[in-house]
Formats: structure tokens, C-alpha cells, sequence
């Protein structure tokens, strides 16, 4: 048996850990030994807020229990870790909150019970929990209650969020592959600040239950990962019709997206793969607003695609800018519902002095929601309280319309859309935090195919100002996962941003 | 429209929400950054539009099933009342409401 200190297991995608497992060159208990050795030695990047190696190592047991049957199926015995938004059984839940921080469910939610090692799952063994914004609310992972979260690249800078541990973790290689959720740009930010790749497919394609729910029609499960066919493996498991437990899971069942995939690396690179892809730009995507370096980026990503064969054409998205009062009406409007239920009762925190039920009522949620989360309480129960609701909630719903119509009108002209994720790399921790207006601008680029439900990742694209990495946005029509996956991996064959590393952190 | 402190109370009191004095403060000053934000929603006609709320309603009509309404989950009373902060006897506490 090789030496696990001579094995760069890290490096490793989903196929090449699967391969190791499955010649018995490496246990999953092995991996799993040493991917939470990596975590315990990376701990000041705060990217976990918890692991229990007992439960891992129990679950990397039957795993290998599983191979030495024979079972071989892609993701067996792989390690990843769950964003804490998902519930699980075996390990703590807090969604980044105060309010849950001796929570522990009763169930698992169906995305990780698909991933996991029990009856009918992936075979994945889960090596942790991943820091987040406090219920998935910020674009930065310092809403967090535990600890910010740190960019590998430069840990003086935020990693983006929500799912900033989630993408801290995977850029560091604490973890191959990871899940996160999205619900205005929340994979894509930070995947594009991190350097990684992360999709968010059609909302509706994962099972929302079990996730801590933020904003219910815009909330949408996806893997992040290295490379499109890493998440292309994540999200074959992940996806699929949940009749029973979500009524918004849609009746569609879930593809092999990594087949295609694994056919075009087999083919090898031919001249013009992608010759029959129209692509295309949103003028309003890259305006002024968006900084120069990341245009740069964008643009030097655009042309490889041109090389590859694909065709660039103008289009335009004219209600933008409104994207962003339309998403912050609607999402503090659902989520001040979704937090209704923390009230101190059957689960969360109680305050420990107060004088009678509603007062209970108001201390506890107040001690236990942090400012973000308290702001958009705020905003949301006005937005429904009686005399605004036709003005601001009704009025948005009608403009989210006339949002996801635009996006027909331009996919008229074109099989993908793209432009950047996020108007700047990666910013300092504490830079913007006091200015929440600020923050919710820089989500543009994100929230208005989040709006609309459409599927949308990120791919490194290179580096912008202090070297740090800037992400291409694919956005696709409904259920057109596998193309966006398809064109990230030709473009991920041609170039090389993707197996870029942070020096040692 | 700007919102004013007694807005801020008014608000914080439906969301059962308790606010300190200069947190009143501020929250008036963001939210009515914010809501100078959202004045640009009003510009726009919506005449005749209808409100989306499932983003998938646009392929066409979206079917928010319904199960049979039969108790198809194991009773899991004592691991669901393992994180409430006050139990006895399989009920959880509050404090008293009828007098």
C-alpha cells in the first residue's frame, strides 16, 4: 500500500478518489482519516463549523463494507460536507445562527440522504459541516454567528457567501466536493471569489426538504466543486423529483450529467467543439458597474470560448437594475415568514428572563437573530403588512414575470448566457459590512436568473486586481443543466484556471 | 415615503421582534436606504401581469401536488423534543397564557 503521506489525495476529482477506492489502493477510511487531518490543520480558515470524526470514520466503515461487496458506483466512499442550512441526523445543524446552536434534527434532509451511506444513497461519507451567513442571508460568510469564514487566496478577504465555507473549504482542498444553496447568487458568488466551480440548477430540480428555509421560491440546492465534472457527478445524485417531502420539486427525473462529459474527455479535444453554441451577452452585464479587471477576465474567458468554436452575440436583459429591489422585496418578505417558526418553543433559543408569552416570544428571537437576519424580518413583514402588500410584494411578483420573460425574449438569440458573477474579486473582511444597501448592489449579476429559476454557474475565468480569482457566469434555459455543464467542461479541457491553487494557507 | 420610528415599533411589534433604542435608530436609517431602493419598482408597468411565484409557472402550469393525507413518518417524538428548550412529560412548556 503507498504511503499516505506521499498521496496528494487533496488534489484528487471525484473519478480519480473513486478509481484509488475502488483498486483498494486507499480505503475510504484512509481518506477520510486524512481529508479531516487537513481540516483539523486548516481550522483558522473557519470554514467548518463542525466535524466528528467518529461519525465519519462509522460511515467511511460501511463504505468500504460496500466496496469490498463489489458495489462500484461514482461516488462511493467519496468524502464531502454538507453547507449547515442542510439538517442532518449525525451531526449538529445551526444554519450559521445563534438561534440553532444546540440544534439536532430528527431527520436528514433529502439532498444528504441521497449523498449519504444509508439505504439508497450515494455512498458518500460526510466529514463535516460548512460555515455559512446566519440562514444563508449575505454575500460575504461574516453574518456567520460562529466565526467569518477566510478566502484561501488571501485570508484577509472574505470568501463571498453565503456558501463561504462551502467554497473556503473546496479552494483550500480541504474537501473534493461540497454542497451549498443558492437563493440569490449564493453558490456562484463565492465559487467566483474563490476560484472553484459551482452550479445552481433550475430551482425546483432539488428536493428543498430538510433545507433550512430561507426564501421558498427562489431557494435552490447545487454542488461546488474544482471542476464541472465534479459537480456534474454531485448533482447526478443530488437531483430528482421528491413527490412526498416538497411540493415545488419538480416531476423531472435526474440525468447522468457526468456521462457527456466523460465521452468529450475520452474524444479528446477536437477543433470546434462548441461550433454550434450561440452565447449570449447581456449589454446591461457589462456596464460600467462591473470593475475592469473582471471584465478583462471575462472577456479573455469569452474569447477561448470563441476559439472553441462558440458564437458571441448581444443581448439584452433591460430589467437588470430592477432585479435587485424585485429580489430584496421577495426574499425578507418569505423569509420573514420561513423565521416565524423560530419562536422559542419546540426548537432554538429561549431567552433565559422574560415575563410572559409574548415577551418570551421577542427576546428570544431578538437574542437570537443577528443583524442581517433582523434586518430582513424587518423588511419583509413590512412589505406584508396590510396596505403595502399590493404595493411592494404583489408589485414585485408582477416585475419577477416580466424578468423571466426577458430572459425568453434573449434565449430566442442564444443557447447560453454569460457574463460575470460578481462586480468585483473578492473583497476585505469588514471592508463592507456596515453598509447593507452597498452589499445587496453588488448581488446584479446574479439575482435576476435566481428571479426567474434559471440554472446558473460559475467557472474559474482567471484572476483579476491582487490576484485574485474571478468567475465566468453561464446562466441556461430551464432544465439545460447538462449543456452548461457540457460547455464549462470543453472550456475546463481547453484552459487550466480551474487546477489553479492558492499557496500553501 | 419615508417610514418613521413609530413604523419601526409598529413593524418590530408584528415580527415579534424587540429592538434597543439605537438599533430603532438605524434600523430606521437602513431601511429607508432600502426603501428609497425599491421607490424604483413603481416606474415600471405592470398592467395586466400576473404575479409570479413558482418561476417554473412560465413553461406552463405548474401542479403544487398534494400527498394522500395519511401519517406516513415513525414517530419520532423524544429525538424532535431533544432540541426544545423546555419539555415535560412529551409537552413542551411556555409560560402561562390563561389565567
Amino acid at each position: 500500500m503507498t504511503s499516505l503521506s506521499n498521496l496528494d489525495l487533496h488534489d484528487l476529482g471525484v473519478a480519480q478518489l473513486a478509481a484509488k477506492l475502488a483498486s483498494g489502493e486507499v480505503s475510504s477510511v484512509e481518506a477520510t482519516q486524512h481529508f479531516l487531518a487537513s481540516i483539523g490543520r486548516h481550522d483558522r480558515l473557519g470554514a467548518f463549523l463542525c466535524t466528528d470524526p467518529e461519525v465519519s470514520l462509522a460511515q467511511a466503515r460501511a463504505a468500504d463494507a460496500r466496496l469490498a461487496a463489489g458495489e462500484r458506483t461514482p461516488l462511493l466512499g467519496v468524502p464531502l460536507a454538507h453547507k449547515d442550512v442542510f439538517v442532518t441526523r449525525d451531526f449538529p445543524t445551526t444554519a450559521g445562527s445563534k438561534m440553532l446552536e444546540n440544534y439536532r434534527s430528527p431527520f436528514d434532509a433529502t439532498v444528504v440522504s441521497r449523498l449519504g451511506v444509508g439505504a439508497g444513497g450515494a455512498g458518500m461519507v460526510t466529514l463535516g459541516k460548512l460555515n455559512c451567513d446566519e440562514f444563508a442571508m449575505g454575500s460575504g460568510n461574516e453574518n456567520s454567528a460562529y466565526r467569518p469564514a477566510k478566502n484561501p487566496w488571501d485570508t484577509s478577504r472574505v470568501p463571498g457567501g453565503s456558501s463561504g465555507g462551502s467554497a473556503a473549504a473546496v479552494a483550500a482542498g480541504l474537501v473534493p466536493v461540497v454542497t451549498g444553496t443558492d437563493t440569490g447568487g449564493s453558490i456562484r458568488q463565492p465559487v467566483s471569489l474563490t476560484g472553484i466551480t459551482g452550479i445552481k440548477p433550475t430551482y425546483g430540480r432539488c428536493s428543498r426538504y430538510g433545507m433550512v428555509a430561507f426564501a421558498s421560491s427562489l431557494d435552490q440546492a447545487g454542488p461546488m466543486a474544482r471542476s464541472a465534472l465534479d459537480c456534474a457527478f454531485l448533482l447526478s445524485a443530488m437531483a430528482g423529483p421528491d413527490p412526498d417531502r416538497d411540493s415545488t420539486s419538480l416531476d423531472v427525473p435526474a440525468t447522468d450529467y457526468a456521462i457527456d462529459l466523460i465521452a468529450a474527455s475520452a474524444g479528446g479535444a477536437s477543433a470546434k467543439p462548441l461550433k454550434d453554441l450561440k452565447i449570449g451577452l447581456p449589454t446591461q452585464f457589462f456596464g460600467a458597474g462591473c470593475a475592469p479587471d473582471v471584465l478583462a477576465a471575462v472577456r479573455s474567458a469569452l474569447s477561448e470560448f470563441e476559439k472553441l468554436g462558440a458564437t458571441l452575440v448581444d443581448v439584452s436583459l433591460p430589467l437588470t437594475e430592477l432585479s435587485i429591489p424585485v429580489y430584496y422585496v421577495i426574499a425578507p418578505a418569505e423569509a420573514s415568514s420561513n423565521l416565524s417558526r423560530f419562536d422559542g418553543v419546540r426548537y432554538g433559543h429561549r431567552a433565559a428572563n422574560y415575563t410572559d408569552l409574548n415577551d418570551m416570544y421577542r427576546k428570544s428571537r431578538s437574542e437570537g437573530f443577528g443583524d442581517e437576519a433582523t434586518r430582513r424580518i424587518m423588511i419583509g413583514t413590512y412589505v406584508l403588512s396590510h396596505g403595502y402588500y399590493d404595493a411592494y410584494y404583489l408589485k414585485a411578483q408582477k416585475i419577477r414575470r416580466l424578468i423571466a420573460q426577458d430572459f425568453q425574449t434573449a434565449f430566442a438569440q442564444c443557447d447560453i448566457i454569460a457574463g460575470p458573477v460578481s462586480p468585483t474579486v473578492a473583497w476585505k473582511i469588514g471592508e463592507k459590512s456596515n453598509d447593507p444597501v452597498a452589499n445587496y448592489l453588488a448581488d446584479i449579476y446574479t439575482l435576476s436568473s435566481s428571479l426567474a429559476g434559471l440554472p446558473g454557474m460559475s467557472i474559474p475565468a482567471g484572476f483579476g486586481a491582487g490576484g485574485m480569482p474571478v468567475g465566468l457566469q453561464l446562466i441556461g434555459n430551464y432544465f439545460k443543466e447538462a449543456q452548461l455543464l457540457a460547455a464549462a467542461h470543453r472550456f475546463q479541457m481547453a484552459t487550466d484556471w480551474h487546477t489553479r491553487k492558492p499557496a500553501e494557507v | 415615503m419615508a417610514l418613521t420610528s413609530q413604523d419601526i415599533a409598529r413593524v418590530a411589534n408584528l415580527a415579534r421582534l424587540e429592538l434597543r433604542p439605537d438599533e430603532t435608530e438605524r434600523t430606521l436609517n437602513q431601511l429607508n436606504g432600502f426603501f428609497a431602493l425599491v421607490a424604483q419598482m413603481e416606474a415600471v408597468d405592470t398592467e395586466g401581469v400576473e404575479p409570479l411565484a413558482h418561476p417554473a409557472a412560465l413553461l406552463g402550469e405548474v401542479a403544487l401536488r398534494l400527498r394522500d393525507d395519511i401519517a406516513n413518518e415513525a414517530n419520532q417524538r423524544e429525538a424532535s423534543q431533544a432540541s426544545a428548550p423546555a419539555v415535560e412529560r412529551g409537552l413542551f412548556l411556555v409560560p402561562k397564557v390563561i389565567e
